[in-house]
């Protein structure tokens, strides 16, 4: 374990546990000691559950001290996408429609990571509803990326990013709908995994779209990201597109590192041209270090993909505008009165409301697809989008029959400055061009650090994708990539960020 | 499809149950107009032969054995609720005076 315990992996910190070097108590309040200091200027966390998490932390010591057979994971903290709903602290989703609401019942991955006994430090900031690249979509703020506090820390998980990035904690659960796990880790120098489709219960987390949600590790090494996959992912009953079958041997193959023989498809459509040029030469050295270590090397085209940020930007938000009926004002969450009306009808009271409610993004994407869906137009929008969605998961089937992975960088971009993109939707909107198309077929995706660009010295991320079901390929490759990049750095990148002045120093 | 009109937008506001303000309808009028314009390119693909994809797993029903199962008490359902009367949620009127 590092001298300092919030710069520990969770693989670390688990042998340090298991070997009674540290408690699980010490480790919860070195990370919420470190959120005192730090997220005042980071703003990741909505809420902070100190006192929660050191009841299981002292739980957790317990049952260890008493000789219990405890998960290697156990003990070790987390902090959990404020998307997820959690019993006993509150589910906000980043909007004021859920200002304070308290659910009653834990998510399935909630009450998987309570069962392994890993303490929750909080919940973090997000784009409102998950519609976002930037968390400036969120109700309560945005959240700043920890490399330079004047950027954005990706979205819609940028608050699970950041605690990462920002050692407030070492590991946090993400949500995938068209990158929000890939692109804020591409940008915040961590590890991001959106599993395949079905791989993780979406039972209690508040979907956006349903056919695109996939929640996922947000994490600062490809290990850590595969030992929590394996205490969230596996089959769940309450979740009916939950896939029933085993979890991937992720962890396995994070531990073999092996690439010698694979074949490696660099896809045509997603880079060069619209792609930042370090964050290109970044990707190109990655590949060669593969190519070096004995993967083959080979180009695919995926020509669909051209279509996939049009076909996304029709199939979410028609799926989120049925979604987001539900918040009606009935129920819970947000009720606000119309103005000047005397006694108002339930159908103005939600008017109302959610006009009041929801933030522009989330009330542009409504729009957007009630429109989609609307009879006159279905065809020409939904229906043609349901379509090109079609096209994009031939490619991959295509693709994947010449190469067993395939590789992209991440984002085209590095972190851009708070503010920038605001005004302009369709550009906020291209920052997830070469991450949705995992998204529309299902696949399972990781984003991992490839370096900093030379031209702002930021963080850049590449991204490699695999069939379905077929995770543990991710965790393979990235492994032995993070293995190569780490010697050749001299250490974790995350080590080159600067370092956060803690408030009032 | 033409650009949206805003008498359109107003239109699809009230479908969604948003009540925006006059504000709100004059920006969300351009901006939409310009998300519809890039979106409208999945209308290049030709359509024919191609089977709709709604969801990236083959689903069939899934279904469970019709057992009772433990399931939220009235007090934790409604313990969220912005109104509550006779352990009922308490809504505004659903029907107009006529």
């Amino acid at each position: 374990m590092n001298s300092d315990i919030t710069r520990s992996s969770a693989a670390e910190l688990a042998h340090a546990l298991d070997s009674r070097e540290v408690s699980s108590v010490e480790v919860v309040q070195a990370h919420l000691d470190r959120i005192a200091a730090v997220d005042a200027d980071v703003h990741a966390y909505l809420h902070v559950d100190a006192q929660g998490a050191l009841e299981a932390a002292r739980e957790v010591d317990q049952r260890r001290a008493a000789g219990e057979e405890l998960h290697v994971l156990a003990g070790v903290p987390i902090a959990v996408k404020d998307v997820m709903v959690t019993k006993g602290m509150p589910t906000t989703c980043g909007s004021k429609i859920l200002q304070g609401w308290m659910p009653p019942y834990d998510s399935t991955v909630v009450a998987r990571l309570r069962a392994t006994g890993m303490p929750m430090l909080g919940k973090t900031n997000m784009d409102e509803f998950a519609m976002g690249s930037s968390t400036e979509h969120s109700a309560y703020g945005p959240t700043h990326n920890p490399w330079d506090l004047s950027r954005i820390p990706g979205g819609s998980g940028g608050g699970s990013s950041a605690v990462v990035a920002a050692y407030e904690a070492p590991l946090a659960i993400g949500t995938d709908t068209g990158g929000s796990i890939r692109q804020p880790a591409a940008v915040t120098g961590t590890v991001g995994v959106k599993p395949t489709y079905g791989g993780v219960s979406r039972y209690g987390l508040v979907a956006l779209a349903s056919s695109l949600d996939q929640a996922g590790p947000v994490t600062r090494t490809v290990l850590d990201a595969a030992l929590l996959h394996s205490v969230i992912g596996g089959h769940d009953p309450m979740d009916s597109t939950s896939i029933d079958a085993p979890v991937p041997a992720v962890v396995e193959a994070a531990r073999r590192a092996e690439v010698r023989g694979l074949r490696v498809g660099i896809i045509k459509e997603l880079g060069g041209q619209g792609y930042q040029a370090g964050v290109q030469a970044r990707f190109e050295e990655s590949v060669q270090l593969l190519q070096d270590a004995g993967a083959e090397v080979v180009e695919v085209s995926c020509p669909s993909f051209d279509y996939a940020l049009a076909a996304y930007y029709l199939i979410l938000p028609s799926e989120a505008s049925s979604n987001l009926a539900k918040f009606d004002a009935m129920r819970y969450g947000l009720r606000v009165l119309p103005e000047g009306v005397r006694d108002p009808s339930a159908e103005e009271v939600m008017a109302a409301t959610r006009d009041a409610g929801f933030g522009d993004e989330v009330k542009r994407r409504i729009i957007l697809g009630t429109y989609a869906l609307s009879s006159g137009y279905y065809d020409a929008y939904y229906g043609q989008a349901q379509k090109v969605r079609r096209l994009i998961a031939d490619d991959f089937v295509t693709a994947f029959g010449q190469a067993d992975v395939l590789l992209s960088p991440t984002s085209p971009t590095t972190a851009f400055k708070l503010g920038d993109k605001l005004d302009d939707p369709m550009s906020m909107y291209l920052q997830d061009v070469a991450t949705i198309p995992a998204n529309l077929a299902g696949v399972p995706g990781m984003s991992l650090p490839s370096g900093l660009a030379d031209e702002d010295g930021l963080p850049t991320g590449i991204q490699i994708l695999a069939p379905a079901t077929q995770d543990q390929r991710l965790y393979g490759v990235g492994a032995a990539l993070e293995k190569m990049l780490t010697e050749r750095w001299g250490g974790p990148l995350l080590s080159r960020a600067p370092e956060l002045t803690a408030k009032g120093a | 499809m033409s650009a949206l009109s805003r008498d359109d937008v107003a239109h699809l506001a009230g479908l969604a149950r948003i009540d925006l303000s006059d504000a709100e309808l004059d920006r969300m009028v351009g901006e939409l107009g310009v998300i519809l314009e890039s979106v409208a390119k999945v209308q290049e693909v030709a359509a024919q032969d191609i089977e709709p994809m709604s969801h990236p797993l083959p689903l069939t029903n899934v279904t469970r054995p019709d057992e009772v199962r433990p399931s939220l008490g009235a007090e934790a359902a409604l313990a969220g609720a912005p109104a509550q009367e006779q352990q009922r949620f308490s809504v505004p009127r659903i029907l107009a005076e006529d």
